[in-house]
């Protein structure tokens, strides 16, 4: 397995403001690359990068093996990307469109054609690909778009937000494509979202980002463990009675680092395994306990709080 | 670059706005060739049949304006329309950042898109004289002789050189500005100062720097001046250029003293005399071109594609 991305310090500045902060990050080969953060984290500005389609102000980038800035084309010619609510020439057809692309890629004609009808099938819209983009609906756009980066038969794809926009059914569609691509052509995917529950079943990594700074990257099941050490504990405690004053009691145990209310009783993280004590305090207050469950974060709550944090 | 070329060629040729320019450019330009050929045939004892054809081109006849200076007017107009959205429409479809992630350089896409509309630029002049010279030979009863045709293809270079600047400016402001209708509105607002307002100008100037103006050589400093100003316009270059290029018989640029047109015998110019004067015109037009055309290439080289 080698690296595909491959990023090191990278930096980008717009004047005043630091858009992507000393990011170092990898995508290996075969791979499916969840790059997590919230809107304006500088996901985008970071594909940019990687594509020469910006330059970055410091740091270093390779993406299979070639500099972005100095030798684009070549990373053009490996890498396919598709740019967040991405455009086609609405009056021609699809085909057209994909055959444009097949001819900027130097694909001879007959192979084009052929590209174009496989790569069509593949995300489904064999059947349409004869009718003028602007009849499409924007699901149907999206998987075009994928379509398109598939002609040139790259070795990596790049996805800025593929499943924005677009209701459920749409997004489960796109990213069963995403998935099919990966498991059946070994094509290494980069994407991009801002919607983790979206996307953490088919990710096999994660990267996420906040403020240009990538916080942690890795497995889903080891990211809860790297990011949350030393306070993984989290219980959900539910009493019944009246619990006024519970709740500065149960601030006052030591190893309690934060309480979060929650509809039915509270939600402790703490930095120690504090249920005895939280039992005893439930119990000097007269309460009942009704529940005290330990709750591993998942990966939903590191991300949520990450961008609560930012 | 030759993808790009194709693709713009094409679309030129199938959008709706190039057919309307196409209707309106050759019906008048029919118009005003007719028009002149019927009067060149009513008088002929008074014109000198040796050029006749040129002097369709340029004669104003019965109608407002000659083919030439109808072109002049309407030249930037072509260019303004095949360039203003040719990178901001792009942009506003959201293809530019698709197409600039293929693997092809970047100055071949722009490359791609001038050198396609110049195509089409030359295409439409190249059939408009074509027509002439048609109608020509059926109203005049002869066809153009070597000479006249020399000077048509040259008139067809300049032509091109000076659409091609338009094409250049509009490129350029449809780079600076992303909203195409600033482009458009911007590259107007340049032509009608630089076709209308220059004069203008130039002429508060040259009042202002030869304020007494009772003697002849203050005249004609006064007009020097001028001209000076006015030829920063590539309007007045043009126009200046097919004066003499297709009138063989033109030696000087607007008025001239009796004492510098004594003893100038009213020949008619060999053509490669015409070239000698109007040589310093092209020229700059040229340049015109390619410093518009140049910041483009240098602003677009190094901007950031965001989708």
């Amino acid at each position: 397995m080698s690296a595909v991305v491959e990023t090191s310090n990278l930096s980008k500045r717009y004047r005043e403001t630091l858009a992507v902060n000393a990011l170092t990050l990898t995508v290996q080969e075969g791979e499916i690359f969840g790059f997590l953060g919230p809107n304006g984290a500088g996901k985008t500005t970071t594909i940019l990068m990687l594509l020469g389609l910006t330059e970055p102000t410091s740091g270093q980038v390779a993406v299979c093996g070639f500099n972005p800035t100095r030798e684009s084309l070549e990373v053009k010619r490996r890498v396919g990307y598709l740019p967040e609510n991405p455009g086609f020439y609405d009056d021609i057809s699809a085909k057209e469109n994909l055959l444009y692309m097949a001819r900027l890629n130097r694909i001879p004609e007959d192979q084009a054609r052929r590209r174009t009808a496989d790569v069509l099938e593949q995300v489904g819209l064999a059947d349409d690909g004869r009718r003028l983009v602007k009849e499409y609906s924007r699901g149907m756009k999206q998987r075009l778009g994928i379509a398109e980066v598939l002609v040139k038969n790259p070795t990596a794809i790049i996805l800025d937000e593929p499943t924005l926009g677009i209701d459920p059914d749409g997004a489960i569609r796109i990213l069963e494509i995403i998935k099919n691509l990966n498991r059946q052509q070994g094509l290494t995917v980069m994407l991009s979202s801002h919607q983790l529950q979206q996307v953490q079943e088919i990710c096999s990594r994660v990267g996420i980002i906040v403020k240009g700074k990538l916080i942690v990257q890795g497995q889903m099941d080891e990211l809860g463990k790297s990011i949350l050490k030393g306070r993984q504990w989290n219980f959900l405690l539910e009493v019944r009675g009246m619990a006024d004053g519970l709740e500065r009691d149960l601030q006052s145990i030591a190893g309690v680092d934060e309480i979060e209310k929650r509809p039915l009783g509270w939600f402790l993280r703490c930095t120690s395994d504090v249920r005895p004590e939280v039992v005893d305090t439930v119990r000097r207050r007269g309460l009942q306990l009704l529940q005290l469950r330990s709750e591993d974060p998942t990966l939903e709550e590191i991300y949520l709080k990450y961008f609560r944090e930012a | 670059m030759s993808v790009v070329f194709w693709k713009e060629l094409a679309d030129h040729f199938s959008s709706r706005r190039f057919m309307i320019l196409l209707i309106l450019i050759v019906f008048s330009g029919l118009w005003a060739a007719y028009a002149t050929g019927q009067e060149i045939r009513e008088n002929t004892e008074t014109v000198p049949s040796q050029y006749a054809f040129l002097l369709l081109l340029t004669s104003s006849g019965e109608t407002l304006f000659s083919l030439a200076t109808f072109l002049g007017f309407f030249g930037p107009l072509v260019g303004i329309t095949l360039g203003f959205d040719s990178i901001s429409g792009e942009y506003a479809r959201g293809t530019l950042s698709r197409v600039l992630s293929q693997p092809i350089y970047r100055d071949s896409f722009i490359n791609g898109k001038f050198f396609a509309g110049l195509a089409t630029v030359a295409v439409l002049w190249g059939s408009i004289l074509l027509l002439v010279i048609g109608l020509g030979t059926t109203i005049l009863g002869f066809p153009p002789n070597n000479e006249e045709i020399w000077r048509m293809l040259i008139f067809t270079m300049v032509g091109i050189f000076y659409v091609g600047f338009w094409l250049a400016l509009a490129m350029l402001f449809s780079l600076l500005f992303q909203k195409t209708v600033t482009a458009a509105l911007a590259s107007m607002a340049v032509w009608l100062f630089l076709s209308l307002f220059v004069t203008i100008v130039s002429a508060g100037i040259a009042g202002l720097i030869v304020p007494d103006a009772t003697s002849p050589e203050a005249l004609a400093r006064r007009a020097d001046i001028e001209n000076v100003i006015d030829r920063i316009s590539p309007t007045t270059l043009f126009s200046e250029s097919v004066g003499i290029l297709l009138n063989p018989a033109a030696r000087v640029f607007g008025f001239a003293l009796q004492s510098q047109a004594e003893g100038i015998l009213p020949t008619p110019l060999a053509l490669n005399q015409s070239l000698n004067l109007i040589w310093p015109h092209i020229t700059t037009m040229f340049a015109l071109v390619a410093v518009c055309f140049g910041i483009s290439y240098i602003i677009f080289m190094r901007a950031e594609i965001r989708a």
